[in-house]
């Protein structure tokens, strides 16, 4: 099931713009790293490199090595869909297919797969929903349509979404920020939850979010305007908030930035 | 007493808020009789068209006849027979141009936005569907009839009508599923893409569906339109007042294509047999237009 990641000098681009410069960073199984920094410091795009999902947008490309328990994602006989089915992704607004009920929308994975036992559909459902904590609110309406369900819960139906396919990794993309404080509290319990199972890699602009999820940490900042981002550091979610090595962490931090 | 009190209660600046002042009420009044005015005068004849077709063209279609009998035979003054053959050849004849133009415009849409952006031939095709809705539709049907009938020697039948038709039809279901495309949000892709979902599979299942009840209306709009048209179907068809169910060959007639022969018919029954004509076509695509709102309705995204 979950599998290690391992970022090898990745470069990523978009069209002529050098957005990231130069990452490597390991990500272990069954752990919760978080990705925090300013806004545009590349960030996000490093968590859509890792499932080739930052090629979708015209003219966008990576350099360098993404090996999943030492696979190279981006090798040229890779086909990216399979690797989207391996690693899911968890986007920062919640986003049900809006023409499907709920238990369509947790199912659509395997059903657009060709899944058609309904037993199995059936069973598949119940697990992911009861996954992500949705399955109580949800259970005796699964046949109305995903996007009446309030914001916290669409999102919750978003992880019921991904983590139905069974991927081996979870990529979370700002998942909170759309969200109030209670069903924010209630995505980052799931998070804590779906670490046993998955290897986690969440960006958040919450700091606080950060401390309280994860293991590990990866400081990410902007060298200048109009320079690509880059890595700053990596280490222990601890190590990051009580005594970085770096001085630009600590500033970020404790508020200083900029 | 009273009035002392209010006076010292009073700030001594003036009040924040005044009353309208009449300039404004002027110009209010001036504006809302000019919208007003407006709307009565697209409402007037719209109303008034609709009111001649009903009143000319009630009684004829209410006859049983009309319904199930052609002019097969009829002299012009005998007023009997109905319009079954026409409203066959509308019907079979936008059925037609339907079934041929909506795969064709609808692919042609999903090519332009979910895989040609930025590329030339999407901008050449682009273009060419731009030209295309301009053109007027008797030079359609000339160029239907120059290429299907002179160069590939076929006879005038409905399918070169449809043919004709097509070339009307299809830029509006392009433009329409490119516009109900474009507005399917981003999201919604990536979401599918990251369940490991195919690229192809996510254009049908999610796309589309999510599209559906817009491309819906542009169809049954377009459809409309083209019913009405007159002109493609005189140069590539003829008028028979006779049944004719074979698409493939000989003359068929359609609902304009009577009004159009009747309407030199100086006898009463030419004049009966135009109005109700002219009121089954209102009818036909008043129903095509309904079917539209069901089925945009059954199919539009429910919260």
């Amino acid at each position: 099931m979950a599998k290690r990641i391992d970022i090898k000098d990745v470069n990523i681009y978009y069209g002529k713009f050098h957005a990231v410069d130069s990452v490597t960073l390991s990500v272990p199984p069954r752990s919760v790293t978080a990705f925090i920094g300013p806004s545009g410091c590349g960030k996000s795009t490093v968590l859509r490199s890792l499932n080739r999902m930052h090629e979708v947008t015209p003219g966008a490309r990576v350099e360098g090595r993404v090996l999943l328990d030492g696979e190279d994602i981006y090798a040229p006989s890779v086909d990216p869909v399979e690797v989207r089915r391996t690693i899911g992704m968890v986007f920062q607004r919640p986003n049900p297919f809006p023409t499907m009920s709920i238990r369509d929308n947790v199912v659509a994975g395997l059903k657009l797969a060709g899944v058609r036992n309904r037993k199995k559909l059936d069973e598949v459902c119940e697990r992911s929903l009861r996954g992500a904590n949705l399955w109580e609110e949800v259970k005796d309406r699964l046949d109305r349509p995903g996007g009446g369900l309030s914001g916290g819960q669409q999102q919750r139906l978003c992880i019921a979404r991904a983590i139905a396919v069974q991927p081996d990794v979870l990529l979370m993309d700002e998942p909170c920020s759309a969200l109030d404080p209670i069903s924010t509290l209630a995505i980052e319990d799931l998070i804590t939850e779906l670490k046993q199972d998955f290897t986690i890699v969440i960006v958040t602009h919450n700091m606080q979010q950060a401390a309280r999820v994860s293991d590990q940490t990866a400081f990410f900042n902007l060298a200048g305007v109009g320079q690509p981002g880059r890595l700053v550091e990596v280490d222990d979610t601890e190590k990051i908030f009580s005594n970085p090595s770096q001085k630009a962490t600590e500033d970020y931090i404790s508020g200083r930035f900029g | 007493m009273t009035t002392a009190m209010m006076d010292l209660e009073r700030p001594a600046t003036g009040p924040t808020f005044q009353g309208v002042s009449a300039g404004r009420k002027a110009k209010n009044v001036l504006a809302t009789t000019l919208v007003t005015l407006a709307f009565l005068l697209a409402v007037v004849p719209l109303v008034w068209v609709l009111w001649s077709v009903v009143e000319k063209g009630l009684e004829p279609i209410l006859r049983a006849d009309w319904w199930s009998h052609s002019l097969s035979g009829l002299r012009p003054y005998e007023d009997m027979g109905g319009a079954y053959h026409a409203i066959y050849g509308t019907v079979v004849q936008g059925l037609t141009t339907a079934l041929l133009s909506v795969p064709i415009g609808v692919m042609v849409g999903v090519y332009l936005v979910e895989y040609g952006t930025g590329t030339r031939l999407a901008r050449i095709t682009t273009f060419m569907v731009d030209i295309l809705t301009g053109v007027p539709s008797i030079v359609a049907g000339l160029f239907i009839y120059a290429l299907w009938i002179t160069i590939f020697g076929f006879s005038r039948s409905a399918l070169a009508v449809s043919l004709a038709l097509l070339l009307l039809m299809v830029p509006v279901v392009v433009r329409t599923t490119e516009e109900m495309l474009r507005i399917v949000p981003n999201e919604l892709r990536e979401a599918s893409y990251a369940l490991g979902i195919p690229k192809w599979k996510t254009i049908v299942k999610v796309v589309l569906p999510t599209a559906l009840s817009g491309i819906v209306t542009g169809i049954m709009l377009g459809l409309a339109r083209v019913m009405g048209e007159t002109a493609p179907a005189l140069v590539v068809g003829a008028y028979a007042p006779y049944i004719n169910f074979n698409v493939f060959d000989g003359n068929m007639a359609n609902l304009p294509l009577l009004m159009n022969d009747q309407f030199a018919n100086p006898e009463t029954a030419g004049f009966n047999r135009t109005w109700g004509a002219a009121m089954t076509l209102v009818l036909i695509i008043m129903l095509f237009n309904l079917l539209a709102t069901v089925i945009s309705r059954w199919s539009a995204i429910k919260k």
